[in-house]
């Protein structure tokens, strides 16, 4: 807008023209009035990065109300969550939805990245937005780390204790990064401490940042229509058609929530006692029990390397190949398209597998 | 060169071989009962340490004459009389010397104690049934007493002793009873022995003594139980049935207790109903009678206020709800409950009254508990049934306003 549309205006300007003349909402809105959605028979599967993103902010907000409340230390930490559940009103509610929507998002980001896999909407040019969903996807599993220790409760701690112990094994870096996680050599206090900064502040801002990136870069090359569908491709507006539909899926998300968390509120457990032996069951979280399995299953000795070590190595490497799917697939080989399609088939019923497996034990 | 090559052969030798055993080697060419110690052995605390045939029973085990290996004059005993086994046995184990070159901290006055048991005085006057060291522990395959299958471990004591006490035809000259091993067997202490594996459990030595072994008498009775149940032995001798039960010539815990067959006591023991004990001296109308019903009384409104409030609780916790601090408060009122039904034995009911007063209190509070999460939990319900009243409105509004710009478009 010109200086000189001001003399224009016959009406006093509303406030939504105040805050364009600041702001420029019209060019924003403009771009998103000219947005569009591909339409067709693999577009349902557009719908669930906007389910991660939804599932997100709840654990954002959620989170903030927590941290009102939560004290982290080894003394106060499970006390202050007892006192969220029992004496703070609809603290279980909150509580209870920030347990569930970590899960429900971490399910949706599988289901987003395997959709994004199979569909190969990470070709050229969007390399950077599927880099960018692989590192939040590892993000999320660090989230769901370092939160499950934060009520302090025996689970959690057996857990965290067996979970950075395998971080032990790995091969000349091993021991620093089990006193880099714990903040000692042992599960205590310390490790709490430091999970509740990665949980809070480093994970949060790293996210952040890649997030933003993320979603910059679907705006900027829109959404990959699938090479199977042929031209000419029939579209929707993202404004307001597209996003009417995802605000049903979200509103779906957010009654499941609420009647997870009323007819199954998250349990607190015992509080933990770092003398006390391990309880028999102790088993991570659904989303690490794949690998948790397969660390069980291995034997002690592969050749004249240890199991622990292989299993561990072959999952490091596992995340660098999924990192390097774009750069594999880059040169349209249908061979090589085949050949990842079907590995990412196999991963996918392996880790499926696994995880049955794990939870029939 | 010669010396060389003869010192050189010197130290191709091997090392000297063991001296022969002779007692090992005729035992076993004897075979039958004679060779039958000599595999037992193997197993037997003291060979693994080092001792032979000769340290219990004399003779030259070097000696390939056979009468000179069991010559007296050597000190062979050969099978040793009842009454020589606690001198044999204690040649070593009442030497404090010996025993500490292979465990300090043995005790070295098992003979000592064994001759003031009932079993050393009747071996002092010859008879020769009485039990001796080896009537309990064994004799060639004797296992240390923490070894699980020694017959002195604690789990096989009743059993030990019951191999004499409760052969009828054994103890027929004695004119005891037989029956103590099958009613300990029937006992509370059995239960916490054999099904809880609890080995600080008492089993017959625990209260009779091992190597002293006697029956202790009704003035003492009250002290053997009250090395475990020190509290409950301290309220009765400070209590008003001391003097009466020592009149009466009565033992203080068995009276109502029990001896070997010691039941798990239950709060019927005590009140004026048709399983109280009270009831057999006390009669309606006198103040024991009165008291014993009022405890009784206090018991039973304490368990059941705590069994209440347990039951709202669990159901709030088997609906979700977060009741474990009150829980854990409840286990408050049952310590207190335990503590009441200890001082059950000063028969004071002021005094059982200050451990169940609390303890009331404790219990209504956790009943209050689990009664808000109850009533938590339906506000949940029909908030969740609003809530998901007006998400599905709220979808329901956008489904058609898709509609209405689609028709539009």
């Amino acid at each position: 807008m010109s200086p000189n549309d001001e003399h224009v205006r016959s009406t006093p300007p509303s406030w939504f023209d105040w805050l364009d003349d600041r702001l420029g909402l019209r060019a924003a809105r403009h771009l998103a009035e000219k947005k569009t959605v591909p339409v067709h028979r693999h577009s349902i599967w557009y719908y669930f990065g906007g389910m991660t993103l939804f599932l997100f902010t709840i654990q954002v907000s959620t989170g903030i109300l927590l941290l009102l409340y939560y004290r982290p230390s080894a003394d106060t930490a499970f006390e202050s969550v007892e006192f969220i559940m029992t004496q703070v009103r609809f603290g279980w509610l909150v509580r209870s939805i920030h347990n569930w929507s970590a899960n429900l998002m971490i399910a949706a980001l599988f289901i987003h990245m395997f959709s994004v896999f199979f569909l190969r909407a990470y070709r050229s040019p969007r390399e950077i937005t599927w880099l960018s969903g692989a590192f939040l996807l590892f993000l999320s599993l660090a989230f769901g780390f370092s939160g499950y220790l934060l009520p302090w409760n025996t689970l959690s701690f057996f857990a965290t204790k067996v979970g950075t112990e395998v971080a032990g094994v790995v091969p000349v870096a091993g021991q620093f990064m089990v006193r880099f996680l714990r903040g000692g050599d042992e599960v205590t206090g310390a490790t709490l401490t430091r999970f509740y900064g990665f949980h809070v502040a480093i994970l949060p801002a790293i996210t952040t940042a890649l997030l933003t990136l993320h979603l910059l870069m679907v705006q900027q090359h829109g959404m990959s229509v699938p090479e199977s569908v042929k031209e000419p491709v029939k579209t929707m507006k993202f404004l307001p058609n597209f996003l009417l539909r995802d605000i049903i899926g979200w509103l779906t998300a957010l009654a499941a929530l609420a009647a997870l968390a009323a007819i199954f509120p998250w349990d607190l457990g015992v509080k933990a006692d770092p003398f006390a032996p391990a309880p028999a069951g102790i088993r991570p979280e659904w989303f690490f029990m794949f690998m948790f399995q397969t660390l069980k299953l291995l034997p002690a000795k592969i050749g004249f390397v240890e199991g622990e070590v292989l299993g561990v190595l072959g999952f490091s490497l596992g995340g660098l190949v999924l990192l390097l799917v774009p750069l594999i697939d880059s040169r349209g080989s249908k061979r090589i398209a085949k050949i990842l399609a079907a590995a990412g088939g196999l991963v996918m019923i392996y880790i499926l597998a696994m995880t049955v497996a794990g939870y029939l034990e | 060169m010669f010396v060389v090559a003869a010192l050189f052969l010197i130290g191709l030798q091997g090392p000297p071989s063991a001296p022969v055993n002779t007692c090992v080697s005729c035992h076993l060419e004897a075979g039958d009962d004679l060779a039958a110690p000599i595999a037992k052995v193997a197993d037997d605390v003291h060979g693994k340490r080092g001792f032979s045939c000769v340290h219990c029973h004399g003779g030259d085990a070097g000696e390939a004459d056979m009468d000179k290996a069991m010559d007296p004059r050597k000190g062979f005993v050969g099978k040793p009389a009842p009454k020589q086994i606690p001198v044999i046995c204690g040649k070593c184990h009442s030497n404090a010397d010996t025993m500490k070159r292979f465990n300090p901290g043995i005790r070295v006055d098992q003979e000592a104690e064994y001759r003031t048991s009932m079993h050393g005085k009747r071996l002092a006057q010859g008879d020769v049934k009485a039990a001796t060291c080896v009537s309990c522990h064994g004799n060639h395959g004797i296992r240390a007493v923490s070894d699980p299958n020694a017959p002195v471990f604690p789990t096989h004591v009743a059993e030990t002793c019951g191999r004499c006490h409760s052969d009828a035809a054994y103890m027929k000259p004695y004119g005891i009873p037989t029956d103590q091993a099958a009613k300990y067997k029937a006992s509370v202490h059995a239960d916490a022995l054999f099904k809880m594996q609890d080995l600080s459990a008492p089993t017959c030595n625990d209260c009779h003594g091992n190597h002293g072994a006697t029956p202790p008498g009704t003035a003492s009775v009250a002290n053997v139980c009250g090395t475990c149940h020190a509290r409950q032995s301290e309220l009765f001798g400070a209590g008003p049935h001391k003097s009466a039960f020592d009149t009466m010539g009565v033992g203080e815990c068995l009276a109502c207790h029990g001896n070997h067959e010691v039941f798990r006591p239950t709060d019927a023991f005590i009140g004026t109903g048709n399983k109280a004990i009270c009831i057999k001296c006390h009669n309606q109308g006198e103040p024991g009678y009165e008291t014993a019903a009022t405890i009784r009384q206090d018991l039973l409104t304490l368990s059941e206020r705590i069994a209440g409030a347990d039951s709202v609780l669990e159901r709030a916790a088997r609906a979700g709800m977060e009741v474990s601090r009150a829980r854990f408060e409840l286990t408050e009122a049952n310590h207190d409950l335990t503590n009441a039904r200890v001082l059950i034995h000063s028969f004071s009911a002021p005094g059982v009254e200050k451990a169940t007063g609390p303890a009331l209190a404790i219990a209504d509070k956790a009943r209050q508990a689990g009664e808000n999460a109850l009533k938590e939990w339906t506000f949940r319900r029909k908030g969740l049934a609003v809530s998901l009243l007006v998400i599905a409105l709220a979808i329901v509004s956008v489904y058609l306003k898709i509609r209405q710009i689609e028709a539009g478009s």
